[in-house]
C-alpha cells in the first residue's frame, strides 16, 4: 500500500496562494470595481473588510478566475491568470461560494453537493466519502437527504460552504458567508474556518466587523476598489482612538482607517 | 544518480537522513521539485517502521470505512450530469411544439403545401441550448461557472443531451407527416452552433431569441404569407448550411474562454 502519491508530495512552488499586483477587474464596460490592487495572501484566514460596493464581491470572482482581470497580474498557487496555464487544474484546487449563490430546488443537500463535486472533477470513488464528510463539517448530517427547498436561509448558506470546501481546496473563497446564520452557527462557523485556515489560504469577505475580530488572522479593508489597510486584527483594534465612532474596539478601528465622519453614511 | 533521475538508493539515503553532501542534496531536491516519478519513489521509501505502522493503521480503519460507505447513488444521479433541472421545461416546450406542428400539418397540409414541421425543425434545439447555459435562466450559474469542468465541455455536453431529445422527436414527426428528412438535422445542427458561437458573445438566451426572429423574419412569414415551398430548406443550399456549421464551430472553439467566465450578460 502507498502512503501517499507523488501529487501530494509534490512541493509548493510558490511562496504565497495569492499574489495580485495592480490588479484591475473591471464591471460592466467601463467602471473598474477593483484599480490597482497590490495583496499578497498566503497561508491563514484573511478578512476582506469594507464597506458596501467596495470592489470586495468583483475581487473575489476575479480570485475564483470567473472575472478577467482588465490589468495587472494575478497569480494563483504560482500559476499567472491571463497566460497560458491549467486553468481546469487551478480551479480543481480552489473553493467557491458566491454572494448570492442558487440551486436546484428539487435537490437534496447531499445531491447538491455530489453535482458539485463531480463538477469539480473529484473521482468517482472520492466523492461519496467526501461528500460526506463536508456534510458532517457544516452539521447538517441529520438533513443531509432533505430537498434544498426545505431548508432554511442558515442551513443554505451551510450547504454553500459544504460545496466550497468539498474539494479540500488551497484557496477557499467565501463571499459574505456567514449572512443568514445565527450567533450560534457563526460561532461554529468560524471555528471551521480557523480549522481550514491552518493549511489552506482562506479568504471570507464580510461587512460584519465582529467575524474578522474572532477569526481572522489577518484583515484588509477595502474600499474603492483598492486596499487601504492590510494587518492583524490587534493592529486593526489600535488604529483606533476614543473619539472614532464605533461600538467596539475593531469597529473603531475600521472607521477611523475609512475616515467616516460623524452622521455619514 | 543517472543522467535523468535520482536513482533509488539515493533518494533511500535522503530520506533516511544519511550525511549527503550539500551539492548533492541540492541537485536532488531541485530534481524532486520537478520530477513526479522521483517523487513517487520517494514516497515509496520505508523509513523504518513507518510502512509497517501505516499498514498496521489502514488493516484497522478498513473495515469501519467499508461500514460508513456512502448513501447508494441514485438512477438521477447519471441524468444530472447530462441535463439541469432549468433544461426540463424548454426540452417539454419542444416537445409541445413538435406535436402542434405535426398536427397542424396533419389538418392542412395540402399537396405541395407548406409543412410546419418542416419550418419550425431548425430553431428548435435552440431555446433547449439557451437554457443550458444563460446566466439569467440557471440559478446556480454562478456556482458551476467556477468550477473545473465548466467551459466548452459541459456546455458542450449539455447541448448534446438537447439534441438527443430533439432530433428523435423531429425523426419521427417527420415520419409521421412525411417530409423530407435530409434537410432537418443540418440546419438545426448549424442553428445550434450559430446560438454557441453568438451566445459567448452577446448572451446565450438573447442569442437564441435573436436566431429564431431572423428565423421567422427571413424564413417562416415569407413562406406563411405567400404560401410558397419554404425558402432556405432545399437540398441545393446543403452547401450554405454546411459552410454556417462550421464557420460558427470555429468561433466557438476560439472563443471558449467565454465559457469559462461569468457571462457579463443574464439573458
Amino acid at each position: 500500500m502507498r502512503p501517499v502519491s507523488a501529487a501530494e508530495v509534490a512541493p509548493a512552488t510558490y511562496a504565497q496562494e495569492i499574489h495580485a499586483e495592480g490588479l484591475q477587474v473591471r464591471v460592466g464596460r467601463r467602471k473598474l470595481a477593483v484599480d490597482g490592487l497590490d495583496l499578497t495572501l498566503g497561508v491563514g484566514v484573511h478578512g476582506l473588510l469594507g464597506p458596501n460596493g467596495a470592489g470586495k464581491t468583483t475581487l473575489i470572482r476575479a480570485l475564483a478566475t470567473v472575472l478577467r482581470p482588465a490589468g495587472g497580474r494575478l497569480v494563483l498557487l504560482g500559476a499567472s491568470i491571463g497566460g497560458r496555464i491549467d486553468q481546469r487544474g487551478l480551479r480543481r484546487r480552489i473553493g467557491y461560494l458566491p454572494q448570492d449563490f442558487g440551486f436546484y430546488k428539487h435537490f437534496t443537500v447531499r445531491e447538491f453537493v455530489e453535482y458539485l463535486a463531480w463538477l469539480k472533477d473529484m473521482s468517482k470513488k472520492d466523492i461519496p466519502g467526501a461528500v460526506q464528510r463536508a456534510i458532517d463539517r457544516v452539521g447538517l448530517t441529520d438533513r443531509a437527504d432533505d430537498r434544498m427547498k426545505t431548508l432554511s436561509g442558515g442551513m443554505v448558506r451551510r450547504a454553500g460552504i459544504a460545496q466550497a470546501i468539498v474539494n479540500d481546496p488551497d484557496i477557499l473563497l467565501l463571499d459574505e458567508p456567514t449572512a443568514g446564520l445565527d450567533p450560534l452557527q457563526r460561532v461554529r462557523f468560524r471555528e471551521l474556518l480557523q480549522e481550514i485556515g491552518r493549511d489552506a489560504c482562506v479568504v471570507v469577505s464580510t461587512h460584519l466587523v465582529e467575524d474578522v475580530a474572532a477569526a481572522c488572522t489577518d484583515v484588509v479593508l477595502f474600499a474603492k476598489g483598492n486596499r487601504v489597510f492590510q494587518g492583524t486584527p490587534a493592529e486593526l483594534v489600535a488604529a483606533g482612538g476614543p473619539d472614532d465612532i464605533g461600538d467596539s474596539p475593531i469597529e473603531r478601528g475600521y472607521s477611523a482607517i475609512l475616515g467616516k465622519g460623524k452622521g455619514n453614511w | 544518480m543517472n543522467a535523468e533521475h535520482a536513482s533509488a538508493a539515493l533518494i533511500t539515503r535522503y530520506v533516511r537522513g544519511e550525511d549527503l553532501a550539500d551539492d548533492v542534496v541540492w541537485a536532488l531536491e531541485s530534481h524532486l521539485e520537478t520530477c513526479a516519478a522521483c517523487r513517487g519513489a520517494l514516497a515509496e521509501v520505508d523509513t523504518p517502521g513507518t510502512l509497517s505502522a501505516l499498514e498496521s493503521v489502514w488493516t484497522r480503519l478498513e473495515p469501519e470505512l467499508a461500514q460508513t460507505a456512502p448513501a447508494p447513488r441514485r438512477r438521477a444521479a447519471w441524468l444530472r450530469t447530462w441535463v439541469t433541472p432549468v433544461m426540463l421545461p424548454w426540452l417539454l416546450m419542444a416537445l409541445l411544439v413538435i406535436v402542434a406542428a405535426v398536427a397542424m400539418d396533419r389538418m392542412w397540409r395540402g399537396d405541395g403545401g407548406i409543412s410546419f414541421v418542416r419550418l419550425c425543425a431548425p430553431v428548435l434545439p435552440v431555446l433547449g441550448v439557451a437554457a443550458a447555459w444563460t446566466r439569467g435562466v440557471d440559478p446556480a450559474y454562478e456556482l458551476i461557472a467556477a468550477t473545473p469542468k465548466a467551459g466548452l465541455y459541459l456546455v458542450l455536453r449539455r447541448t448534446t443531451a438537447v439534441l438527443a431529445v430533439v432530433f428523435p422527436l423531429l425523426l419521427i414527426a417527420q415520419w409521421l407527416t412525411g417530409s423530407a428528412i435530409a434537410m432537418t438535422l443540418l440546419p438545426g445542427l448549424a442553428f445550434t452552433s450559430g446560438t454557441l458561437a453568438l451566445g459567448g458573445i452577446i448572451g446565450m438566451a438573447r442569442a437564441a431569441y435573436t436566431l429564431i426572429g431572423l428565423w421567422a423574419a427571413i424564413v417562416v412569414l415569407p413562406t406563411v404569407a405567400f404560401q410558397r415551398e419554404a425558402s432556405l430548406l432545399g437540398e441545393q443550399w446543403v452547401p450554405l448550411w454546411a459552410t454556417v456549421l462550421a464557420v460558427t464551430a470555429v468561433i466557438v472553439v476560439l472563443r471558449r474562454g467565454a465559457f469559462t467566465r461569468l457571462s457579463a450578460r443574464r439573458w
